[in-house]
């Protein structure tokens, strides 16, 4: 097994399933994650599905295909989906699919410089 | 009289200073070997934190796409050439021997995939346009894909 330099952490119940994501979204590391987090999204069928994305340092356009991905999935189910915490650059990224318009994006205290 | 074309062209076409060449397989597991190569050569111009990760951010796409699509169902050879020129500009070569892209200015267009099963977004260009000053792609079906990134950097202090 290669080294993947992205971690996944998933904390959930029926009602809201966490999704922690640490390290570099990219294809590699998406196509990996997509199976862990759907497999979750099956089994917990959760109102709300939050992917926390505050320590991320590296994502590309793979990163859009995954949380619309699993935004269609939550759909499906009934939920709802939203993002914590992008930085600036994880989000301008997201915004350049237009995805904060139908995407709930939730911003707390921390700063996010780059 | 010059045309903006040929303007915008000599903004880019300072002589180069330092050059690497890397021949890569098409790995999934190579997009970020690529991205981090490129930007540690890149780190001689002493471009700022921003503007290394648009240059990783593009190579990164660029190189992707010649892993799901160039060379969608084989293993082909990624070649990847880094010119450090005259003027602060970077400019990264990406080049597969694959399919190709029947139509180029689709292909460049926003949400535009031809992979949506495997929930590629179609933003990979526009990733690479945004976080670029410019994007060259040349095509021909069958015989494979060059593009070419071309980034700025600032003058530092
Ligand atoms: N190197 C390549 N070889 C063949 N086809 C390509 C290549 N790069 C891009 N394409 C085509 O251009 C389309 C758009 O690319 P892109 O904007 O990166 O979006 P995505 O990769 O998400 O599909 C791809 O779906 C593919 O059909
Ligand atoms: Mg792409």
């Amino acid at each position: 097994m290669l080294k993947k330099n992205c971690t996944l952490e998933l904390d959930g119940n029926r009602e809201e399933l966490t999704v922690i994501l640490r390290g570099e979204i990219d294809h590699y590391t998406a196509a990996w994650v997509r199976s862990e987090i759907d497999a979750s999204i099956s089994e917990l069928r959760p109102k709300r599905t939050v992917f926390v994305l505050s320590e991320i340092d590296f994502m590309d356009s793979s990163g859009i295909g995954l949380i619309m991905g699993r935004y269609a999935k939550m759909q499906n189910i009934g939920g709802t989906l939203a993002v914590r915490d992008p930085s600036d650059r994880v989000e301008r990224i997201f915004k350049l699919a237009g995805l904060e318009r139908i995407i709930e994006l939730e911003k707390g205290e921390k700063n996010n410089e780059n | 009289m010059r045309t903006n074309l040929e303007k915008e062209k000599n903004r880019f076409s300072g002589a180069v200073i330092n050059e690497m060449r890397i021949k890569l397989p098409s790995l999934s597991v190579n997009e970020s070997v690529a991205r981090s190569v490129v930007a540690a050569f890149c780190a001689q111009l002493d471009p700022s934190a921003c503007e290394v990760a648009d240059i990783k951010c593009a190579v990164s796409e660029a190189v992707t796409n010649c892993i799901v699509h160039a060379y969608k169902d084989s293993v082909g050879i990624i070649y990847i050439t880094v010119k450090l020129c005259e003027g602060r500009t970077v400019r990264v070569e990406i080049r597969d021997r694959g399919r190709g892209i029947e139509n180029v200015r689709l292909a460049r267009q926003p949400l535009y995939t031809t992979d949506a099963e495997n929930e590629r977004s179609g933003m990979g260009f526009t990733v690479m346009e945004s976080f670029c000053d410019r994007v060259r792609v040349n095509s021909q079906c069958k015989k494979g894909t060059t593009v070419t990134l071309y980034k700025l950097l600032k003058n530092r202090e």
